[in-house]
């Protein structure tokens, strides 16, 4: 399986997602710079974290005109795997392939820890490999995590069973309804604010992040088996 | 000011102009002698620059020079942008820290932010990829909205620049004492990682080669920076000074990304970051060390503003820069390579062999001086130095133990002190993960990061207890370097080498120079002892505010090999049944301890003594020990004495204990700051192997899991008994609580 | 009652990153006419009659609303009947 890792101007956690692709899961994965238009020959496009076009006016608002999204729409529509992490997600939102918006954190600061979540729905092709309710132990670092939407949208989500993630414990952003991740209707988008690339590794502390790279593979897998 | 209105050389002398640039009348006619004629406004405005402190350390200079500064691992010490250290299999780390004092008083966002950003370029200038920030930082107590609102814009500040950027902010430390109440401290510390072929120098080298400029276009941002940065902050600061720059993060890491690709290319000759003076530093520097010569022409410039005179351009210190030096004929390479990342690169000069700095502006030369007179002529001075007489009053007071009538009372309060609590306030808003090599997080002695593909890590750390230099400098500067090698082998690491930022008064004081020779005395002795040479560093002087100096603070940021990722150790116990040992005597020591500021409100006496011999056996033992696998955790004792150590050891660990009983005078074995002692715990089944490897260790107690910390006497009765969580919750909730308080 | 709205923005020759990195963006969407882009910040206050309220807001801009070393401000100040 071959993976896409999309950098932005200011992305910066693109090697993160390249080494848990690499080392973690073991599979093929290249950078792709913004200004490519061509998308066709990856299996699962990532967008990785960071501060593209340094965050500025608002998260991810620059980024969502970069060339590289309209490759990006088309892998949306073709129903491969699209991960956005943070600022990844933050894109995803402003350039409306997931419903809702970002706000900052309503303590105003940026927050940098390991979160306990919930995966809500493990019938994705991105938590297959979770239990359903199970406790996951994954990092958060952003000043802007507080995911909003209004009443109709979180009700289609929750009814689509598009949540796939809730904060356990402490909401550490003030985000709607402790919203972690939430994929988009078809099931092959998933925007989400904690870092599993950064969870791949017993050596720096947890690797409840490596089975949603696993998810994805096994989904493409048996995708594969069949179609081919 | 436009060109015409500058004024001309009869007025700049007769009305001695030059000395609101910070030159004096004896500087002004070495200038003269130098060049056998007054030099123009923009000349003076040249030398005022590469002539002050922060540029030509003229008054340290004498000190600098005794602090070792070779050993088997330097590759490249003080002189050029970060000193290197080779780690072994063809990789080297590269560090440096540096101060932004001056510029975080006035705008603490912006100040903390450019500081932050200045080293990353120091870093990557040497061709090194940046791979973590530390910071070292000094307030005035938090019962001041004034220093809260420092403290907390500086904070985010560096996370600004270095979550954005993408490097992580793994450690640091903060101190809060009333002497920074006006003068804050910020030193931030950048660490890297290069492979020797790759490592850089800012030289113009090569008759004829092209002078190129890269990265973010000039304003007339942070004019007179350095000058600035050498003198002292009185209450008109606040409206009287036009410099703050402002950083921006993402235009820096496209730069660092653009030049780490630029030194893969054999075009490159060389390259420095516009730092402090900005065009003029950089390009005299350049040429200085090359023994060649550049010429500018200031026209080719990329300004930001209208209308900016050879002067303005010169003295910019407008961030996100840097000069290189690129073979005659492959400038299209590089102009390319920057365009990939959005950036521009643009031919401003040339490399010639007549050792002359000449700036030409519109067809005309508005500059013509010789290389070595702004950079190697610069004076040097021996300023006098006098003990100042509360040295010698501190140093005849008797040993004066506290008292302290409830132990446990006094500990919660120990705790609660910001400079011990908890600092996980700060830590949180720092992307420390990025990058994912994080291995030890900010909160234990030194934060770790492992060298992707290999087995080897990173041990870095920041210390400096400036209450111990105010009493003793000579003393205080052989624990800071002490404690930091200390925190490095508590970690797993084989101590490398130190950056020192050394952040003091004004010099002229005999007082204060006396400050600086004691210390820098203690630090080259303990550098010496503990093999750990100066590789680079930073002076900041003149921190005063209205006359009064801060506590000489000689900050410390150490970095530390690990050999085997198995050998990083924390500071947490980590089981049920495992022993507890102390290693190192205790002595009834208080001058500049956290418990003298809470019964006295202020510091005396002496500061604890420290035997270097007997620090450099014992960090050799404990680290063989480490390496050997025997040691669970490894902490050393500092601020709070035993009794803060042992509490720390148990912050964050789930429902353990620990029992222990400790000997002699009470008071002291809880709360005293002797030096060069540890508190380790070790599995009872490496218990032979531990003790074979240190000797003195004495056998204290055991952790438990009843989630209690208890202290007794040689007779058995508890001095301390409390429950840990109420000990955490306290120790984290310090900070928070004090900064929402209504002062 | 009175509505003070109150426009802050970064003095000239103080870099503004995010103004720079819009134009970049506006250029790259074929704005070219664009020339500059300066951001600043719009703020609202509701205030309770006072006697000098003239000087109140400037004392609020200068100790707190701005950072006089790097911004300047403007006010407009409105007087809002209740009914």
């Amino acid at each position: 399986m071959k993976f896409a890792v999309v950098v932005f101007p200011g992305s910066n956690c693109d090697i993160d997602m390249f080494h848990a692709v690499q080392d973690g899961l073991g599979e093929e994965v290249e950078y792709v710079s913004h200004t490519t238009t061509d998308l066709t020959g990856y299996d699962a496009i990532l967008l990785p974290g960071g501060f593209s076009y340094g965050d500025y006016l608002r998260t991810g608002a620059i980024a969502q005109f970069s060339p590289i999204m309209a490759a990006v729409k088309e892998a949306v529509e073709q129903g491969k795997p699209i991960l956005g992490v943070c600022n990844g997600f933050q894109i995803l939102l402003e350039s409306g392939i997931l419903p809702g918006a970002m706000k900052r954190n309503e303590h105003l600061k940026f927050l940098c820890q390991n979160v306990q979540l919930k995966v809500v729905n493990n019938e994705s092709m991105f938590t297959s490999r979770y239990e359903k309710e199970e406790i996951i132990t994954i990092p958060i670092a952003h000043g802007e995590g507080n995911y909003d939407c209004d009443q109709e949208t979180l009700d289609q989500l929750k009814k689509n069973n598009q949540i796939l993630f809730q904060y356990e414990g402490v909401n550490p952003n003030g985000s709607k309804e402790n919203i972690a991740g939430i994929m988009n209707k078809s099931g092959n988008v998933l925007g989400m604010m904690p870092h599993p690339e950064r969870a791949v590794d017993s050596l720096l502390g947890c690797a409840d992040g490596l089975r949603l790279f696993q998810s994805i593979l096994t989904y493409w897998r048996e995708k594969h088996v069949i179609t081919s | 000011m436009s060109l015409l209105l500058e004024p001309n050389t009869t007025k700049i002398k007769e009305e001695k102009l030059y000395r609101e640039m910070g030159l004096s009348d004896e500087e002004f006619s070495k200038i003269e002698e130098l060049l056998g004629r007054v030099p123009n406004y923009t000349e003076t405005g040249l030398f005022s620059v590469m002539w002050s402190e922060h540029c030509s350390y003229k008054t340290s200079k004498p000190i600098l020079k005794k602090f070792p500064t070779k050993g088997d691992r330097v590759l490249q010490g003080p002189g050029e942008g970060a000193g290197i250290v080779d780690i072994n299999d063809g990789q080297a780390v590269v560090f440096k820290i540096e101060s932004h004092n001056h510029p975080s008083a006035i705008e603490p966002y912006q100040g903390a932010a450019t500081g932050v950003g200045g080293i990353i370029r120091d870093v990557f200038s040497m061709g090194a990829r940046p791979i973590a920030l530390l910071n070292s930082l000094r307030f005035g107590k938090l019962d001041n909205p004034r220093v809260k609102y420092l403290f907390e814009e500086v904070v985010a500040g560096i996370a600004g620049y270095g979550n954005c950027i993408g490097i992580p902010t793994v450690g640091g430390e903060i101190q809060f004492d009333d002497c920074y109440k006006g003068n804050p401290l910020v030193n931030a510390m950048c660490v890297g990682l290069i492979n020797h072929e790759d490592i850089q120098k800012g030289q113009a080298k090569g008759i004829g080669n092209t002078v190129m400029y890269v990265g973010a276009s000039t304003g007339r941002d942070g004019i007179h920076g350095a000058t600035f940065a050498s003198d002292e902050l009185t209450d008109v600061s606040d409206e009287d000074r036009p410099a703050v720059q402002v950083g921006d993060p993402f235009m820096e890491k496209l730069l660092m990304e653009a030049c780490l690709e630029l030194i893969k290319s054999d075009a490159l000759v060389g390259i420095q970051d516009m730092g402090a003076a900005g065009l003029t530093s950089s390009a005299s520097e350049m040429a200085s060390k090359a023994g060649t010569g550049i010429e500018l022409n200031l026209d080719e410039v990329p300004q930001r503003e209208l209308n900016m005179t050879p002067y303005e351009m010169m003295l910019s210190e407008s961030q996100e820069r840097m000069l290189v030096v690129i073979k005659k004929g492959r400038e299209q390479e590089v102009v390319d390579l920057f365009k990939n990342y959005d950036l521009e690169a643009k031919s401003v000069g040339v490399v010639t062999d007549n050792q002359r700095f000449r700036l030409f502006h519109k067809g005309e030369v508005v500059a013509d001086v010789p290389v070595d007179a702004l950079a190697e002529d610069a004076p040097v001075y021996y300023m006098p130095s006098k003990e100042p007489a509360y040295f010698k009053e501190m140093q005849e007071l008797e040993i004066a133990i506290p008292q302290v009538s409830n132990y446990n009372e006094m500990l919660l309060k120990l705790l609660t002190q910001p400079t011990i609590a908890s600092k996980e306030w700060v830590y949180n808003q720092y992307d420390y993960m990025i990058r994912t090599n994080t291995v030890v997080a900010p909160g234990s002695d030194a934060a770790v990061l492992r060298i992707r593909g290999t087995n080897k890590a990173l041990a870095m750390t920041t210390d400096c207890n400036s209450r111990y230099l105010y009493l003793d400098p000579e003393t205080g500067g052989k624990i800071a370097v002490a404690e930091a090698a200390r925190n490095i082998v508590c970690s797993g690491g084989e101590p490398l080498a130190i950056t020192d930022g050394i952040n003091f008064g004004n010099p002229e004081k005999p007082e204060i120079f006396w400050q600086l020779e004691k210390a820098t005395d203690g630090m080259s002795e303990a550098c010496e002892r503990l093999q750990t040479p100066v590789i680079g560093g930073n002076v900041s002087l003149y921190n005063e505010t209205n006359g009064k100096a801060i506590y000489p603070t000689p900050i410390v940021g150490m970095v530390g090999l690990v050999h085997d990722v198995e050998h990083i150790t924390t500071q947490s116990f980590k089981d049920v049944g495992d022993l507890i040992y102390v290693i190192g005597e205790t002595k009834p020591e208080f001058g500049g301890s956290e418990l003298q500021q809470i019964v006295d409100g202020d510091y005396s006496g002496k500061a604890p003594t420290i035997d270097l011999q007997v620090e450099a056996k014992r960090q050799k033992q404990l680290l063989e020990a480490i390496q050997a696998n025997a040691v669970a955790s490894a902490h050393d004792l500092s601020e709070g004495g035993f009794a803060v150590a042992l509490a720390e050891c148990l912050m964050g660990t789930s429902s353990l204990g620990a029992y222990v009983q400790v000997t002699g005078e009470e008071v002291s074995a809880l709360f005293s700051e002797t030096q060069s002692r540890f508190v380790v715990s070790v599995s009872p089944n490496k218990k032979e192997a531990f003790e074979q490897k240190v000797k003195e260790a004495i056998c204290i107690g055991h952790v438990t899991n009843n989630g209690l910390i208890t202290i007794i006497n040689e007779n058995g009765n508890p001095l301390v008994e409390m429950n840990v969580s109420e000990m955490n919750k306290a120790w984290k909730g310090a900070i928070p609580c004090l900064l929402k308080s209504e002062a | 009652m009175y509505k003070v709205k109150v426009f802050v923005t970064l003095k000239n020759g103080v870099l503004d990153p995010q103004g720079k990195a819009v134009k970049g963006a506006l250029h790259s969407m074929e704005y070219t006419a664009v020339h500059d882009v300066r951001i600043g910040k719009y703020m609202e206050l509701e205030i309770e009659q006072l006697d000098n309220i003239e000087k109140t807001v400037e004392e609020m801009c200068h100790r707190l609303l701005t950072n006089p070393v790097m911004e300047d401000y403007r006010y407009e100040v409105e007087e809002v009947i209740t009914p």
